[in-house]
């Protein structure tokens, strides 16, 4: 006789995962298409709530450069979506090579005693909260920008009409800096995955040829994973296209669209923090909400752009190992 | 006449390690010649310090002489030295993202030869060097990586000529071949020693037999005994190599 | 080349050098006893602390369970194409602006309450919040989770069904628990990531000046206190708002430390 109990019945089945194994699996794929239903019901409600103002404007809201919140009521997106572009390049501008000579430096040449904590420290800029970027950029950057960068900048470039108007430290190239502060640690991540993913034979390659160190970085390594780089940068803007608090705080909120970066403008994400709570018609609030949908596509667009290169990366670095 | 590439006293280390011990020896101008010895016993490690690709590892260090035509080859730089000397490695390494065409003119191009018509030239002399001319020379855009295992290494080996070395040293070019591009490569290795001094590193001693005028015996980082490849064969002095050759431990 | 790479390297760390340096001189100047026991109508945080932490503790309370147990179905039933565009869409919900998220759960909430299935008034609420914060959370540790249970060679899995157990234990008792200390670092990144979320919060649970009300009454949090603070033009309340980005900054920071002790910890048990 056993010493222990046999369990009988439909307990029996379940331990012995007759029962067992197909309840879990049905149970966590419920779970699993629940969560997608809620990208549905996302995607739906937005829908709804935007179709007052998409029915009332249809393609010219992405066109018009208006935002009349009083009768008549015509909104427009345009000088929303330029701010978040301008930002956005500007962004990519100083960002994208400032990560990659990091994603260089860690992956190449950095001691490899100063390899880890250095990655922890540009890890930390990435747990920095948008909002004390924000902070910092208001009582820090702003005022560093105003009295020294941007009138050093405009002395030396102030023919160019990009930077001519009167620079008061909140604009959108504070904006666009700190931006491109807080991408910096999505690109240069992905980079340096890019860069390890090489194999070392091509390095030896480029050695075995007579190339210089700085030669084989380029030659063999930059080169193979340019892919891999290419979409960690376009991961970079689809982060910066849809960053609210630090650039609300520091682009100096006017409704405008003005070829100077050192004059106040908007991006779609800092309009609706601004403007959400304060729309009195529907009206309004649906276009504020049509507003999110659009920035919701173009950051939607950006990262599946995004996914395509790096996953040709992953895809062609099993091919040739 | 004196000897392309004579090592005296060669050792090398990886970390606290020795790999090989106090080798002197001499490779013959215009001959190939070839180096056996079992796994480890630090066949490559001896041609790796020939074009100074030992020390690209971290912690490894080499002493003792090496001279190419009488200069030390560790006193010139070491950019210099690997022109001058090229090499092909076990797996065929080409860069993937560059057409057949950019991989062999990218050691030219890094020479700075910028010329279209030299660099045409170049590599269709290289391609037919390395007897590829005739399978790629329609699709010389292609990548590099879109060849055949064979094909590859024969690129790479068109690549290291390209820059035209006097010395080529090939570490187990064949080991992750096929019999038939195994067959072709040897070919093309016993046509090189017109033009160039060739040093390969096999573990296949029917290899070294089929391609090499001198032979080189290696165990456990000591050289054991050179000789002409017919006279080591046939007749070895040491018994270390007669057991080697004749299968007792491999 | 080395320096200009070394030199990209110092000019990123400077911002943060600064920020964390600001943060800390300007913020200490705020650290007082009365600073965590007053409400931010008076100028101090303790309800924006408490509010942060009934707002991320309701959040992970939903979060983590459907996200781990998305991750489950990702890693071990989604290998095929089914799996595949499942895996896709949650990457896709894990790339929503966080601001679009929080329109959701205003338009949701609005939505329900105009069709009558709840009250109106829970539009601005705790619980609309924890809604944005859950949507933001859940794809998040979902996929965190799938990669750390991807991390559990398919030998021990193996192994487990070689000894005749069925194949949910084998998930649950073995393949989860060698992968906990990637599951709890994804789940730690997770709630340190919505406990410095403010876009969603400005319409959902807005703030508040008072200590905790209730799941339908608007809440107070942190990030929002800072950004109220920061943007008023009473300077008293600029500096408060130092100090409550040096508590938030030293909260993310004891996320962060945490999560790599846990991962110390279970490795030392292994």
């Amino acid at each position: 006789m056993l010493p222990f109990r046999k369990s009988r019945g439909v307990g029996r089945l379940i331990t012995a995962g007759a029962l067992g194994d197909p309840l879990f699996q049905w149970f966590s794929t419920v779970v699993a298409f629940g969560v997608i239903g809620l990208l549905v019901v996302i995607t739906v409600i937005l829908s709804l709530a935007a179709s007052e103002s998409i029915r009332a404007f249809g393609l010219g809201f992405l066109t018009g450069a208006v935002w009349n919140p009083v009768p008549p009521l015509v909104f427009g997106s345009l000088p929303f979506v330029y701010g978040t572009l301008v930002t956005s390049a500007l962004a990519l501008l100083f960002g994208v090579p400032i990560s990659i000579g990091i994603a260089i430096f860690l992956s190449e040449l950095s001691p490899p005693w100063l390899r880890i904590p250095l990655t922890y420290v540009v890890e930390l800029l990435a747990a920095v909260p948008s909002v004390v970027y924000g902070l910092w950029g208001i009582f820090v950057l702003g005022p560093v920008m105003r009295a020294s960068v941007e009138p050093v900048v405009q002395g030396i470039f102030g023919f160019l009409p990009i930077f001519q108007g009167n620079p008061i430290g909140t604009d959108k190239f504070t904006a666009g800096v700190i931006l491109a502060i807080m991408i910096i640690p999505t690109i240069s991540a992905v980079s340096r995955e890019a860069l390890l993913a090489v194999p070392e034979n091509q390095r030896e390659a480029a050695l075995s040829l007579g190339a210089t160190r700085w030669e084989t970085t380029r030659l063999a390594v930059l080169r193979y994973a340019r892919a891999g780089i290419f979409g960690a940068v376009i991961l970079g803007l689809g982060r910066a296209v849809g960053e609210t608090m630090a650039v609300t705080m520091t682009i100096g909120n006017r409704n405008a669209i003005s070829v100077s970066l050192f004059d106040q403008g908007q991006t779609i994400a800092s309009w609706i923090a601004n403007n959400f709570l304060n729309a009195t018609d529907p009206l309004e609030l649906s276009a504020l909400i049509e507003l999110g949908l659009v920035l919701m596509l173009m950051s939607l667009v950006i990262n599946i752009f995004a996914r395509l290169m790096l996953g040709r990366v992953l895809r062609r670095g099993e091919g040739s190992a | 006449m004196p000897p392309k590439i004579h090592t005296e006293k060669l050792s090398a280390w990886y970390g606290p390690k020795r790999a090989i011990e106090d080798i002197t020896l001499d490779f013959e101008e215009h001959a190939v010649s070839a180096i056996i010895g079992p796994s480890g016993c630090g066949k490559s490690t001896l041609i790796r310090c020939l074009n100074r690709m030992h020390e690209t590892i971290p912690k490894a260090r080499a002493e003792g002489k090496v001279l190419l035509n009488d200069e030390d080859v560790y006193a010139l730089p070491a950019v210099t030295v690997r022109r001058r000397i090229g090499m092909v490695f076990q797996k065929a390494n080409p860069f993937p993202t560059m057409s057949i065409y950019e991989n062999v003119a990218a050691g030219l191009r890094l020479n700075g030869v910028r010329d279209r018509d030299k660099l045409d030239v170049a590599v269709l002399e290289s391609l037919k060097q390395a007897a590829l001319w005739d399978e790629v020379k329609d699709s010389l855009d292609k990548s590099g990586a879109s060849l055949s295992g064979g094909q590859q290494q024969r690129l790479c080996i068109a690549r290291a000529l390209a820059v035209r070395p006097e010395v080529l040293l090939m570490d187990e070019p064949c080991s992750a071949l096929d019999p038939i591009a195994t067959a072709k490569i040897e070919d093309l290795i016993f046509d090189l020693r017109k033009d160039y001094t060739v040093v390969i590193v096999t573990h296949n001693m029917q290899q070294a037999a089929r391609v090499a005028d001198t032979t080189a015996f290696l165990y456990l980082g000591k050289l054991i005994e050179t000789a002409g490849t017919r006279e080591l064969f046939e007749r070895p002095k040491e018994t270390l190599t007669e057991s080697y050759i004749t299968g007792r431990f491999g | 080349m080395n320096l200009g790479a070394f030199f990209c390297v110092v000019i990123a760390l400077i911002p943060l050098g600064s920020l964390l340096f600001e943060a800390t001189v300007r913020g200490i100047r705020s650290i007082s006893p009365g600073f965590f026991a007053l409400t931010t109508a008076n100028g101090g945080i303790g309800n924006a602390i408490q509010g942060t932490l009934i707002l991320i503790g309701l959040t992970a309370a939903i979060a983590l369970p459907v996200g781990i147990l998305t991750g489950i179905y990702l890693a071990e039933y989604g290998k095929n194409r089914v799996g595949a565009a499942i895996r896709f869409f949650v990457d896709v919900m894990t790339q929503i602006p966080s601001i679009v998220v929080g329109i959701f759960a205003f338009s949701l909430l609005l939505e329900l309450g105009a069709i009558g299935i709840v009250s109106s008034r829970l539009v601005f609420s705790t619980t609309t919040g924890v809604i944005a914060l859950s949507t933001i959370m859940i794809p998040f540790v979902a996929r965190t989770s799938e990669e750390a249970l991807r991390l559990v060679p398919i030998s021990t899995r193996e192994s487990a069904l070689a000894l005749g157990i069925p194949r949910y234990r084998a998930i649950l008792r073995v393949v989860l628990p060698s992968a906990s200390s990637a599951v709890i670092t994804g789940a730690l990144l997770g709630i340190a990531r919505v406990g410095g979320e403010t876009a969603p919060l400005l319409m959902t649970c807005l703030g508040s000046g008072y200590w905790f009300e209730g799941l339908d009454q608007p809440c107070e949090s942190l990030p929002h206190t800072i950004y109220v603070f920061a943007l008023g033009p009473d300077s008293a309340l600029n500096q408060a708002a130092w100090g409550a980005s040096l508590i938030l900054v030293l909260m993310m920071l004891g996320i962060a430390i945490a999560s790599r002790v846990v991962i110390r910890l279970r490795a030392g048990t292994r």
